[in-house]
């Protein structure tokens, strides 16, 4: 498995972190390496399997629509960076 | 023998003849953790005033549980309210949850006091506490040896006796094989036995919350706490309470062993094979049939592992922004800025690794290649454990390939620090209950587990399948050392 | 070449807000408005730990909805993530549903401009979160994120490419408004956002069948504003192709006030939205009896009440069309026609005068403050004659202002008819006396003279005369002079 660097890049840019130049080189490494390990999955005769989302069999787990009291504003933003007004205060976005 | 190195459940004895006293078990455990947390570092946040205030509650509130003042500690990706809940990294140095998790909401309403918040790998990923952003714990065994993760904090706490017992959470072994490392108990759950309400998600459909303790009996005890159906955990198991503690019978007459090969291979060291041996001696001599089986699935199971966990991390960790909570660059001026410094200044070396490998498969083009094909290996996983619990009512491999490494000698490379889960990786894919129990020390007096998995639910059977193991040997009695 | 030359294809992805009490995942209300960040709590603040839990009316809305769609619907459903980051998103991931929606291959009937009947395919419906709100901070410059909408439940209605004019467009959305509201699973309320539509537009030359490049405008929130984006859109892609230009395809914002169309490439770059199950939820599945029961309590639907005013109440299909648009004011119309029994007139005064005065006041029809009661007691005191039209006028718009029964209204306003003979010979004299050009007028054959006589009358008695007693008593004391 081959990856190039364009591609960590891209990644990189979908997972909102920032690489520097060795940090590419290190994990483009690392995921070459690991995929290439990963890639046994596709040796598994998993012909006709259905495909399992968790391991829970459990269905219909559903909640009742009533309204429970949240907790105070304050609790909620106590950890903000940055806040105002009682909302999280970030730079100017555009729309 | 001091306070700080009994069990719970001998604790509770003491403490029913009267021959010893709630302040006296609060007293001993902090003045251990003050004598030895300078050599171990399990700890992230040590709550000393808060445990002492949150006791002195217990004792003039009346609470009638059995369990009322004795201590706990708690991985630091539990949330508690008003204390700080880091997950061992610095996107969360200053995270203070405003509210509980369930086991919490629980592990309170026993009136069980917190002792602190205990160390592991940031976000729990990794397998040896050496991804912490605030320190390296060490295992009280040998200082030099790394304690096993994620759970090292927990296990090397619960080992080294600053805590009574510990909870944990496992995603791919993460406290079963610290126990294993450790020398002490470690329950991986049957996936939705426990609420993940509260617990900071790194692989949602791997992770459960489970006990470290010092014998099989308070495993069962605590789990007798913490288990239980929760409305605000979707995947939380509808299921009647059950008494673990009733299970344990020392008793394994007629219990189905099987042993699957593919788990003594080339990567499995010969002391950890000698030792789990003797562990299949004892059973067949308490009773047990033991026989040689197949779950020809291994390599399978730890890659498709490590797909989804890491595809799930990638996402779950996606609100780590610093915006709301958590580490927010000081060099910003746009949104952009905020979202990638904080994020990579934020997270260490071993998470980025694990979000660009999570991205990475489940990224346009490679989705089918990768995480839709892990998901169907996890289907044929969790068919070839049911195929051999058709025949068998317990399975028994290593818990770890190894003992406790040398601090610093695997960090360097991700893939073999991945392939040393082989053996507990599986169980988390099919959502079995596993335990690890300790089985001997090898040549350098580093402790060796073994590990018993369970169908889905039937943690008693392994409970009491471990409990008569434990009652028939005396590898209880080891103490690590701190051999420095 | 010119427009008629090109065929417009546009398909609408419309987002309602269901009615919901709670959110989709949490228990925090969903009501609209309040101070900023108090409808939280930490799982819809996306705090560390939290977990969602399915509201089971999410499902049941989304059901009726495709059930009054004509969708079929999917009976092992499940939840997905969608991976992106923006502050008003705070997981970095929307809850939605990729491969399998709740509901998928329905259609409605539409009308189009020439009055034909035509089709439009329903591709799916699926259930998904809303996401929060940026505020922007006058003075620090800076944006600030309120997560009150955060998690409010939404049904997102995707059509195929069926619609072929911006006049098909308004009405397919109105259509799809009126069926929502009749089955009472959206409010449907557009200036609070709680229907929008994301429109997807392209042209092509007559006779070709390969689709053209489409441009998607986000978030469109009126008719009005949808109606001219498209017709924007569609003279600049001509435009644009007449020119020898290619369209691209981008996201687009329209901006009401210039009347133009903004690129938002911002939104475009490198999206990959890295859909997957997600681990914290478990299926849906619907059984055969779930679907039926929904089914059976659907209510009568805006096709088949037009059909029955037609038949039962012989109005003219626009009287019919124009009344079962709004299910409210549909119902206002059965309910006072039970009453009263005059289907006629409680046609007429709710889409003439009710129609106009909510117009002017820019009121839904839901926020109409009296009952069909008052309305119906309206229309028999018109046909005993205790009041005249004129006087009912006044009373319709005391209604609006305080809603009583309009017996009460006349009676506390002093607007009771004079039909007493004394009283009323009594002004007609002192008309004709005040006014004998008229009277002279009206004998040289003007007959157009009594209609001034009535109105000043009317004028005299502050138009509580019964006017049909004037007319009459006129002509005989004219006759008699």
């Amino acid at each position: 498995m081959q990856v190039s660097k364009e591609e960590i890049l891209h990644i990189a840019k979908l997972a909102n972190l920032n690489l520097k130049e060795e940090e590419v080189n290190t994990y483009m490494g690392h995921l070459e390496e690991i995929l290439n390990f990963a890639n046994v999955v596709n040796e598994a005769p998993i012909e006709g399997l259905e495909e399992s989302i968790g391991v829970n069999e459990a269905y219909n787990v559903f909640r009742r629509d009533e309204i429970v009291q949240g907790l105070q504003r304050e609790e909620l933003l106590q950890n903000a960076p940055d806040s105002q007004e009682g909302m999280f205060k970030i730079p100017k976005v555009i729309n | 023998m001091e306070i700080y190195e009994l069990t719970v459940h001998e604790l509770l004895e003491k403490l029913y003849k009267k021959e010893i006293t709630k302040e006296e078990i609060l007293t001993s455990y902090q003045n251990r953790i003050n004598e030895k947390e300078k050599d171990v570092q399990a700890f992230v946040t040590i709550t000393e005033e808060e445990a002492k205030e949150q006791f002195k509650k217990v004792q003039e509130g009346n609470n009638t549980s059995k369990l009322a003042g004795i201590p706990i500690g708690i991985k630091d990706n539990i949330c508690t309210k008003g204390i700080k809940t880091t997950c061992a990294s610095k996107m969360l140095e200053n995270f203070v949850s405003p509210y509980d998790a369930t086991v919490m909401d629980k592990i309170n309403a026993e009136g069980m006091v917190t002792l602190g918040k205990l160390n592991m790998d940031e976000f729990a990923m990794g397998g040896s506490t050496e991804h912490s952003y605030f320190k390296k714990t060490k295992n009280p065994w040998n200082l030099n040896k790394v304690p096993g993760g994620s759970s090292g904090g927990s296990a090397a706490a619960v080992a080294a006796g600053m805590v009574p017992w510990a909870l944990g959470s496992d995603t791919g072994g993460s406290i079963r094989q610290p126990a294993s490392f450790c020398g002490i108990v470690g329950l991986k759950p049957t996936y939705g036995l426990v609420s993940r309400f509260g617990l900071v998600a790194f692989a949602s459909s791997l992770d459960q919350i489970g006990t470290l303790t010092k014998d099989v009996e308070d495993s069962a005890l605590l789990l007798n706490v913490i288990a239980g159906h929760d409305e605000k955990d979707s995947t939380s198991a509808a299921k009647e309470k059950e008494d673990y503690t009733k299970a344990l019978k020392n008793d394994v007459k007629g219990l189905k062993i099987g042993v699957p090969k593919e788990y003594f291979g080339e990567g499995i060291n010969e002391e950890v094979k000698a030792s789990i041996e003797k562990v299949i001696e004892k059973y067949r001599e308490l009773g047990a049939t033991v026989e040689e089986c197949s779950l020809d699935v291994a390599d399978y199971a730890l890659a498709t592992y490590y797909i989804i966990a890491c595809a799930e991390a990638s996402s779950n960790l996606g609100r780590f922004d610093g915006i709301r909570y958590g580490y927010r660059t000081k060099n910003y001026e746009n949104l952009k800025d905020i979202y990638r410094n904080s994020r990579s200044e934020g997270f260490g070396a071993e998470v980025k690794r694990r979000i660009i490998l999570g991205t990475y498969v489940l990224s346009s083009g490679y989705y089918d290649a990768y995480y839709k094909k892990a998901q169907q290996v996890r289907t044929l996983v969790k068919n070839e454990f049911a195929r051999n619990f058709e025949k068998y009512d317990v399975i028994l491999t290593p818990t770890a390939s190894n003992v406790a490494f040398d601090i610093g000698s695997k960090i360097n490379d991700p893939l073999e620090m991945y392939l040393a889960d082989l053996c507990t990786v599986p169980v988390n894919i099919a959502g079995l209950p596993g335990i690890s129990v300790p089985c001997g020390l090898n040549s350098e007096k580093m402790p060796i587990g073994f590990q018993l998995i369970g169908k889905p639910f039937a943690e008693s059977t392994i409970l009491n399948a471990a409990y008569t193991y434990e009652q028939n040997t005396d590898f209880k009695k080891n103490k690590p050392e701190f051999k420095n | 070449m010119s427009r008629e030359d090109y065929e417009v294809v546009i398909g609408l992805e419309v987002h309602a807000e269901l009615a919901t009490k709670t959110k989709i995942f949490c228990s925090c209300p969903t009501e609209f408005g309040g101070e900023p960040n108090t409808h939280c709590c930490p799982i819809c603040m996306a705090l560390p730990g939290t977990l969602p839990v399915l509201n089971e009316k999410v499902v049941e809305y989304a059901v009726r909805a495709g059930l009054a769609t004509n969708c079929e619907i999917e009976q092992n459903s499940k939840n997905d993530r969608k991976n992106y980051f923006y502050p008003d998103l705070p997981k970095a991931y929307q809850i939605s549903q990729y491969d399998r929606p709740l509901c998928k291959r329905g259609s409605i009937e539409i009308e189009n401009e020439k009055g034909e009947k035509r089709t439009i395919r329903i591709t799916r419906i699926h259930i998904e979160e809303d996401a929060g709100k940026l505020n922007h901070d006058e003075f620090g410059g800076g944006s600030l994120v309120d997560l009150n909408r955060a998690g409010v439940p939404l049904i997102e209605i995707v059509s195929e490419p069926d619609i072929r004019s911006s006049v098909e467009a308004e009405n397919y959305l109105r259509k799809l408004k009126s069926i929502l509201e009749y089955i009472e699973v959206s409010d449907c309320k557009m200036q609070e956002g709680s229907l929008r539509a994301d429109v997807n537009v392209s042209v092509r030359k007559k006779g070709e069948t390969k689709l053209g490049t489409r441009t998607e405008m986000k978030n469109m929130n009126s008719f009005r504003s949808i109606v001219r984006g498209i017709e924007y859109e569609i003279d600049r892609q001509i435009d644009l192709i007449e020119d020898g230009g290619v369209v691209e395809q981008e996201t687009l914002r329209w901006d009401d006030v210039s009347g133009r169309t903004f690129s938002m490439r911002d939104k475009e770059d490198a999206q990959d939205y890295r859909y997957f199950p997600d681990p914290d939820l478990v299926a849906i599945r619907l059984s055969d009896e779930y679907i039926e029961n929904i089914r059976k309590s659907l209510p009568e639907l805006p096709e088949s009440r037009r059909e029955r005013y037609i038949e039962e109440y012989k109005l003219t299909e626009r009287e019919a069309n124009l009344l079962t648009a709004s299910k409210y004011l549909s119902n206002l119309f059965e309910s006072t026609t039970s009453i009263c029994g005059n289907a006629k007139a409680a046609c007429n005064w709710i889409l003439s005068d009710i129609s106009r005065i909510l117009n002017e006041r820019e009121m839904e029809p839901n926020e109409i403050p009296f009952t069909s009661d008052h309305l119906a007691e309206l229309i028999a005191l018109i046909e005993k004659g205790t009041i005249s039209s004129a006087i009912a006028k006044k009373v319709l718009e005391e209604l609006f202002e305080n809603p009583n029964k309009p017996s009460k209204i006349i009676e506390e306003k002093g607007w009771i008819q004079i039909s007493d003979e004394g009283a009323i010979r009594e002004v007609v004299l002192k008309v004709l006396q005040a006014t004998p050009q008229s009277v002279a007028d009206f004998k040289a054959g003007k007959e157009k003279a009594i209609g001034f006589l009535v109105g000043q009358a009317m004028k005299e008695t502050k138009g509580k005369a019964n006017p049909q007693m004037l007319n009459k008593m006129f002509v005989e004391e004219i006759n008699k002079m």
